[in-house]
């Protein structure tokens, strides 16, 4: 019988360390595949953020780092530098990217760094118990939002692609969900996409993939990805925000 | 080979080029301005990569990327931009990658101002950052101590894996002396065979980490580390003495502060007066064997330097009690005097204070 569907090669067989219902396993798995079909574990580097992902360097079966809060990017900077063949590309959590580590993403952007960026937004702080993250949405309870996140003294969540995509140094920026097999589908076309960029010399790129956490949001894994199609993507629309015109 | 004049700073570039090192990751400081300047024309010439950061914080994570896919690498700053850098040493030193950073020491706390001084000497040599760590520091005192020590401080960080620091004054960056380049020579860098720059046939992933979330497994990367701070301690002390041999009366200080107390020196001896001085090269390791030599003969000790006494710590640990140690210096900018350092000595070996 013909195999239709394995583990890509690149993604070591041992146990994940993520919740039930959490999906950075799916997104592990489609940087991988990436990986695996454009041919080049042998030049892959990944970093791997502080965060729920933090174990990634273990999961990824190819050079791996594991960077400091927020600083997945200056990392990848000093590593992209000095391998310039490399494919390097950070991973990282909403916490880690949109709030420690604004300047490193921002000005990775800017300089148009041959990087990928991974960014994984789930509206929250998930690994330290479940706070508010800058991306936790209006009215979403967190256990530092007790009552709701709201204006007055929390501020506003930020749309990190959006901001992004209007620097010249960003060459692709878009953003995915993993909520249903539709759209991880699309997800993977997305995350290779940007390799495949990075390969052929483009600026900086990333990809924003919507998550869902279960244990921290108090659902279902069944309905925390309700809850990302019916509550994150109207605020955090899908689509690509930078395309260059060539492509 | 003839003598050329150079300012400090450009020293420090010229010697980490000259030593291998093409990678440099920095964020504007005064006072070593200079330096990124220096390699900013230099490091392409070289094929190497100069690239000005957004913060300290971002240069030292550079440094950390490059180092762990193995180039040979260094930052440059200054107080407050080193305490940016804490975290990132503290990640090097736990990941073991070899790399230099530069700090050009001005007056402080917070922003302080940028005059030279000596207030960082306890931020260096006690680790600086989070955890149980050391970095292997320089001292130099001259513009051509800088030149050789280049070399000397990337030899070290590969040798042990640690990251090394330059730990110098505004007055050393700025200040041009005639020095000796002497040839260019080729520098052979040990292999990287654990780097972790695409595994390209290897048959084992690289990985480049400070995580132990087991505590077991912390304790034995931290008695590690411990290891080798002991043989780093047992076998890199470095000083020079100074007229020691039969000093009743020992200077210690480091940098610019022992060049003032080298004066201090001589005039003692023009006046009869048995003085001498120890001037760590490294500050860590501490060269604690320098005491135990000149201990049968001195009666007591007075540290010099540029901050209120932080260095005199480590002095008193190695006299141990044995014999009198006392402080003097100048905070803030300011400079210790010799004709005032002078006095001190006399008062002290008068009777003054024993």
């Amino acid at each position: 019988m013909e195999k239709v569907f394995t583990r890509p090669n690149s993604l070591k067989d041992i146990p994940m360390h993520y919740c039930p219902g959490c999906t950075h396993g799916i997104i592990h798995r489609l940087v991988a595949e990436a990986i695996d079909e454009l041919d080049v574990v042998d030049r892959a580097i990944g970093v791997a953020p502080v965060g729920c992902s933090v174990f990634t360097y273990q999961y990824f079966d190819f050079d791996m780092y594991q960077g400091s809060h927020g600083r997945a990017p200056a990392v990848a900077t000093g590593i992209k530098r000095v391998v310039p063949d490399g494919v390097v590309f950070t991973y990282q959590g909403d916490g880690d990217l949109a709030a420690i580590g604004t300047a490193e993403i921002v000005h990775a952007a800017a300089r148009g760094e041959k990087i990928t960026v991974i960014f994984v937004n789930n509206a929250i702080y998930a690994m330290t118990g479940g706070q508010m993250a800058p991306t936790t949405l209006m009215g979403q309870k967190t256990t530092t939002t007790p009552f709701g996140r709201e204006a007055n003294s929390n501020g506003f969540p930020i749309r990190m692609s959006e901001m992004l995509s209007t620097l010249d140094g960003a060459s692709y920026v878009s953003r995915v969900s993993v909520h249903d097999p539709k759209n991880i589908n699309k997800a993977k076309k997305s995350i290779k996409k940007a390799f495949e960029m990075q390969i052929a010399g483009a600026g900086f790129t990333m990809v924003e993939v919507l998550s869902s956490c279960p244990t921290n949001w108090g659902m279902s894994p069944k309905e925390a990805v309700k809850w990302v199609e019916s509550d994150m993507i109207p605020y955090y629309p899908l689509g690509e925000f930078k395309v260059p015109s060539e492509v | 080979m003839a003598k050329i004049l150079m300012k400090g700073n450009e020293a420090i570039g010229e010697g980490a080029v000259r030593a291998g090192c093409r990678y440099f990751f920095g964020y504007p400081i005064t006072p070593q301005s200079e330096l990124p300047h220096y390699l900013a024309k230099r490091l392409p010439e070289a094929d190497g990569v100069y690239l000005q950061s957004e913060s300290e914080t971002s240069a030292i994570n550079m440094v950390y990327g490059a180092a762990g896919a193995g180039a040979r690498v260094m930052t440059s700053s200054s107080g407050p931009g080193i305490s940016l850098m804490q975290e990132g040493i503290s990640y090097i030193a736990g990941a073991e990658l070899p790399c230099v950073i530069v700090n050009m020491m001005r007056g402080g706390p917070g922003l302080g101002n940028i005059a030279p001084a000596q207030s960082d000497y306890l931020q260096a040599v006690k680790g600086g950052g989070h955890g149980d760590y050391r970095v292997i520091c320089f001292a130099p005192a001259s513009v051509q101590e800088i030149i050789d020590f280049m070399k000397d401080a990337f030899e070290l960080a590969d040798k042990y894996f640690n990251p090394v620091m330059l730990l110098a004054d505004g007055i050393l960056g700025q200040m041009m002396e005639p020095v000796e380049l002497g040839e260019e020579e080729t520098v052979q860098i040990p292999d990287r065979a654990w780097a972790a720059n695409g595994m390209r046939g290897r048959e084992k992933k690289n990985i480049i980490n400070s995580l132990y979330i087991v505590p077991e497994d912390m304790e034995v990367h931290n008695h590690k580390l411990t290891k080798k701070y002991a043989e780093i301690t047992e076998n890199e002390q470095r000083w020079e003495e100074y007229r020691v041999e039969d000093a009743e009366m020992v200077l210690v200080a480091f940098g610019t502060s022992a060049r003032i107390a080298k004066a201090v020196v001589d005039r003692a001896r023009d006046e009869g007066l048995r003085v001498g001085l120890i001037r760590p090269i490294l500050v860590w390791p501490f060269p604690v064997k320098a005491f135990e030599k000149v201990i049968p003969h001195a009666e007591q000790f007075l540290t010099v330097e540029m901050n209120m006494g932080q260095m005199v710590e480590d002095v008193r640990l190695a006299v141990a009690g044995r014999r009198p140690v006392h402080f003097t210096g100048r905070p803030g900018g300011m400079l210790p005097v010799a004709s005032d350092v002078f006095q001190e000595v006399k008062k002290l070996m008068s009777g003054g204070a024993k």
